[in-house]
């Protein structure tokens, strides 16, 4: 891989650069994370949430500190606000109108998945470490 | 000589009024995975923040947002969010089999759409099933 690209070949990347040619990258982003969130999704809902119904501090504790539990909590959470973000960039691209709000609301929508998927993250890792 | 028909306001697409979607059900179901999809990412995902977040805050924390889920207001939400969570998912798996070159046709629409409707409604009755048996 040459560029920041990914998957494409070098005459895909060449044809048609009309706009930014980061397209295949976001469309193959958006399946790989769906893939992901279709065992992941079911396992955040049986596993997580179900799971852990009624459970009070000291339990959800125990169960966060399963390596295996945690993982699949990092992996989801992170797997979701990525995916997130492409769809709704997609979504704000279509319906906000106007360059500079457009820009606004896809940089804002960026921002709030980082800091989200960050937040979760370092929640889990506390969760999992923290004694 | 006929007025040119380019000065007319065009609908951009995707559009939400021309398509009739009480009459067509494929519309309707595909404005539903965006909906669901915005419903997840901007709402569902805030319900994650908070669990997790009250966890990692402490025991206090953790019980109020605890408490908040398994209130009635709360069931009703989270029933939605299940309902919300397994549509999107069914739908999406839907759109992966059309990414594959499969089902790809009218026909294909229409079955693929109904099975997604009947995966909704079997998982969102086996997660609450399950879940209201651990309760109790």
């Amino acid at each position: 891989m040459k560029t920041g690209t990914g998957m494409r070949s070098a005459l895909g990347r060449a044809r048609g650069l009309g706009a930014a040619g980061g397209a295949a990258h976001h469309w193959i982003g958006q399946r790989v994370t769906a893939v992901a969130l279709v065992p992941l999704g079911l396992w955040f809902v049986f596993g997580a949430v179900i799971g852990n119904l009624g459970a009070d501090d000291v339990a959800i504790r125990a169960w966060m500190a399963s390596p295996l539990n945690a993982t699949l909590m990092i992996l989801f959470v992170v797997s979701a606000f990525q995916h997130g973000a492409l769809g709704l960039q997609v979504v704000l691209e279509d319906y906000v109108h106007g360059a500079a709000a457009k820009n606004v609301a896809v940089m804002a929508n960026k921002m709030f998945a980082a800091a989200g998927a960050l937040f979760c993250v370092v929640c889990v890792l506390t969760l999992a470490l923290g004694g | 000589m006929p007025s040119p028909q380019s000065s007319r306001e065009r609908p951009l697409s995707p559009h939400l009024q021309v398509y009739q979607l009480y009459r067509k059900i494929a519309p309707l179901l595909s404005i539903l995975h965006r909906l669901t999809g915005v419903a997840l990412y901007v709402v569902g995902s805030l319900f994650v923040i908070a669990w997790l977040g009250a966890a990692a805050y402490g025991a206090g924390a953790f019980a109020t947002v605890q408490g908040l889920f398994a209130s009635p207001l709360g069931y009703l939400v989270l029933f939605g969010w299940t309902v919300v969570l397994f549509y999107h998912l069914a739908n999406g798996v839907r759109h992966l089999t059309w990414d594959s070159g499969r089902c790809v046709t009218n026909e294909g629409v229409r079955g693929t759409g109904i099975t997604m409707l009947v995966m909704v409604c079997g998982l969102t009755i086996a997660a609450w099933a399950v879940g209201l048996m651990l309760v109790a």
